[in-house]
């Protein structure tokens, strides 16, 4: 078997190294013939278009982007993490083996001046996609820690009343004019509204930021200006953080189309420049605004007139459904309907709209202590980075600040929003059940002291963590025992080790 | 250029009981032997490394490494633990801990001596050689000479 491939790490001086030592002696040991470019700190020596052409099989040990990875272009390929090259070196060419066996022919392909770029095997999308999002998720995550805690900081400072004093509006029969402008922010609301300010300006570039970095990990830096701007959009459109995962994967993905496009040598020098920012800019754009947007934005009306008809109905039903939205999207459009829609209900006064705030405020806390649990009791499960995030996430979540889960949704939604669903449906039911009732449109913990029924509305959010902390646990271990054909290990699976 | 390590960068009984402070003890030898200009710098590197993905690898062994503006010269200093120290690896924590400092600047023929080192970590009979060896002089001595050869 000849064999081309590819080591690459962060840092790129000791893994990429270490992984290609350990493919060439595998490679000895079992008589097959190995050519390896390390993509490190050391200088690159670039695969001869010859030995590519020569190959049977193509072996990427990564665990950040390939550069060039269209030369392989209808090459059989195996994807593995790094540390499984260097692991287990014997067991890649297994696999390299069994993959030239299914695709048919150990003949080289053709070789063409432009080899088409064929996707990666099926296997090997559910990988690279959660590759990608971690790059974003991992470059959101000091947003949401640096905004959350400021925010959390300044309820602190200023009480509960610091949204309105900065935002306006009435809190607790307290008319609020609001800063009438950023400069007069200090002299409105004192130092907690400039903290408030400040941390809502982080949050508002989660979507941006993700959006960016995931379009930034399928097409490199290329990707940046149509992700960013996708999830500047997505902000717009009400589309939430769901929304900003869309566009950072149509960026990357318009990014990579457009590179495939043959140009003349003429323009090439100015395609990363221009050509490519404004052609990648203006198909995710128009796509965001005209075909995302107006979808969304339907749903949102429609969820607020249904919510509306249904709010005579059981009130432990609706407290269970008010915490699924708050946990569906964790601050994005639906959360912030069933946010609304309380906020609403205390402002048109009674008890029975305190009651409703209360159900929404504790089921918005439960997904970030539910992770945050969950990263302690099952400390395996989780990446270093979702370790760091569960840290954070207590206090997020104890200041009602939803958003303190993303970073664990984005990394693998289908299992974390289920998970975090039920935990606050639990949590929205019991707090109707033992009708607890707030005053506070916000604040979490620290406007306890307002709270009707304040110990039973704590163990509704304990009783929410701890169901939310059970089911994420079981789901994410459902996978890591799921048997998967050797010995493809995802990025994920291996920082999870 | 220096050579990659020398003895007093070289600690046989490490008694760190977790990564951190692992770290701390085996960059401080770096910052004695002037190696690291600014620890804390370093420091923070080598744990933002960390966070992108552990360094921890099957066999008992750990790399944390960085490139850093506060490094002088292509450095290594070795730590060997009983206790053992948890890097993140599948199979357990690592007693062959490998603190690899290389200079944030300089072009690719400073890096190839470290390139050489991770080749070398990944022969067993490297790492046993390593684990049997008595004194620091002896473990500097072997390092410089499989890297250099």
């Amino acid at each position: 078997m000849r064999i081309v491939a590819v080591t690459s790490c962060p840092t790129g001086i000791a893994h990429t190294y270490m992984a290609a030592e350990a493919l060439e002696e595998a490679a000895r040991a079992a008589g097959d013939t190995i050519e390896v470019e390390t993509q490190g700190a050391a200088g690159m020596t670039k695969l001869a278009p010859e030995a590519i052409a020569a190959a049977d099989v193509v072996v990427l040990a990564a665990d950040v982007e390939v550069r060039e990875r269209e030369r392989f272009g209808g090459k059989p390929i195996v994807e593995v993490a790094v540390s499984t090259a260097i692991n287990s070196a014997a067991a890649v060419l297994e696999e390299a083996r069994s993959k030239l066996a299914s695709s048919g022919s150990a003949e080289p392909a053709p070789k063409s001046a432009t080899p088409p770029v064929t996707p990666v095997a099926a296997a090997g999308f559910g990988t690279r996609l959660r590759q990608w999002l971690m790059t974003g998720v991992s470059y959101m995550i000091p947003f949401v820690a640096a905004g959350g805690i400021l925010i959390a900081v300044s309820f602190i400072i200023a009480g509960p009343q610091v949204a309105m004093a900065v935002n306006g509006g009435v809190f607790h029969g307290v008319h609020y004019a609001g800063a009438s402008s950023i400069t007069a922010i200090y002299h409105t609301a004192g130092i907690g509204g400039v903290l408030f300010e400040i941390g809502g300006i982080a949050f508002s570039m989660l979507v941006p930021i993700l959006a960016g970095f995931i379009a930034y990990g399928m097409a490199d830096r290329q990707g940046l200006v149509p992700g960013v701007i996708g999830g500047l959009i997505a902000v717009d459109v009400h589309a939430g953080f769901l929304g900003g995962i869309i566009a950072g994967l149509l960026a990357g993905a318009t990014v990579r189309l457009i590179l495939k496009v043959p140009v003349p040598r003429v323009i090439s020098g100015m395609m990363p420049i221009v050509v490519v920012p404004l052609i990648s800019a203006t198909v995710v754009g128009v796509l965001m605004l005209l075909v995302i947007g107006n979808p969304v934005s339907f749903v949102m009306t429609e969820i607020t007139n249904w919510l509306n008809g249904l709010s005579g109905a059981n009130a432990i039903g609706l407290g269970a459904l008010l915490g699924l939205m708050m946990a569906f999207d964790m601050g994005g459009p639906v959360n912030k309907v069933a946010y609304t829609f309380a906020v609403a209900g205390l402002a048109s006064g009674g008890i029975g709209g305190q009651k409703v705030m209360a159900a929404v405020m504790a089921a918005g806390m439960v997904p970030p202590l539910a992770l945050a649990l969950a990263t302690v009791v099952r400390r395996g499960l989780f990446s270093d980075a979702e370790r760091k995030a569960g840290e954070a996430a207590w206090l997020l979540g104890a200041s009602f600040i939803t958003e303190g889960a993303i970073p664990f949704a984005a990394a693998d939604p289908l299992r974390v929003i289920p998970s975090i669903m039920a935990g606050s449906a639990v949590t929205g039911a019991l707090s109707m059940a033992f009708s607890a009732s707030s005053p506070a449109p916000h604040g979490g913990i620290w406007v306890v002291g307002l709270l009707g029924h304040w110990p039973l509305w704590i163990l509704a959010i304990a009783a929410g963590t701890l169901v939310g902390c059970a089911f994420v646990i079981a789901l994410k271990s459902l996978r890591r025992s799921t048997p998967t054909p050797v010995p493809v290990v995802s990025l994920l699976e291996v920082a999870n080790a | 250029m220096p050579e990659l390590i020398d003895e007093s960068m070289v600690v046989l009984d490490l008694q760190a009981r977790d990564k951190d402070s692992a770290v701390h003890v085996l960059a401080e030898r770096l910052a004695l032997a002037g190696r690291v200009t600014d620890i804390e710098q370093f420091l923070a590197d080598v744990r933002a490394r960390e966070q992108v993905m552990p360094t921890g690898l099957e066999g008992g062994i750990g790399i944390p490494h960085a490139r850093s503006s506060a490094v002088t010269a292509p450095s290594l200093a070795f730590g060997r633990s009983h206790i053992r120290v948890d890097f993140g690896a599948g199979d357990g924590p690592a007693d062959l801990i490998f603190l690899i400092a290389a200079p944030a600047e300089g072009g690719a023929e400073h890096m190839t001596i470290l390139a050489s080192l991770a080749r070398r970590l990944v022969h067993g009979s490297f790492l046993e050689s390593l684990r049997s060896l008595a004194s620091p002089t002896e473990v500097a001595e072997l390092i410089n000479r499989e890297v250099g050869g």
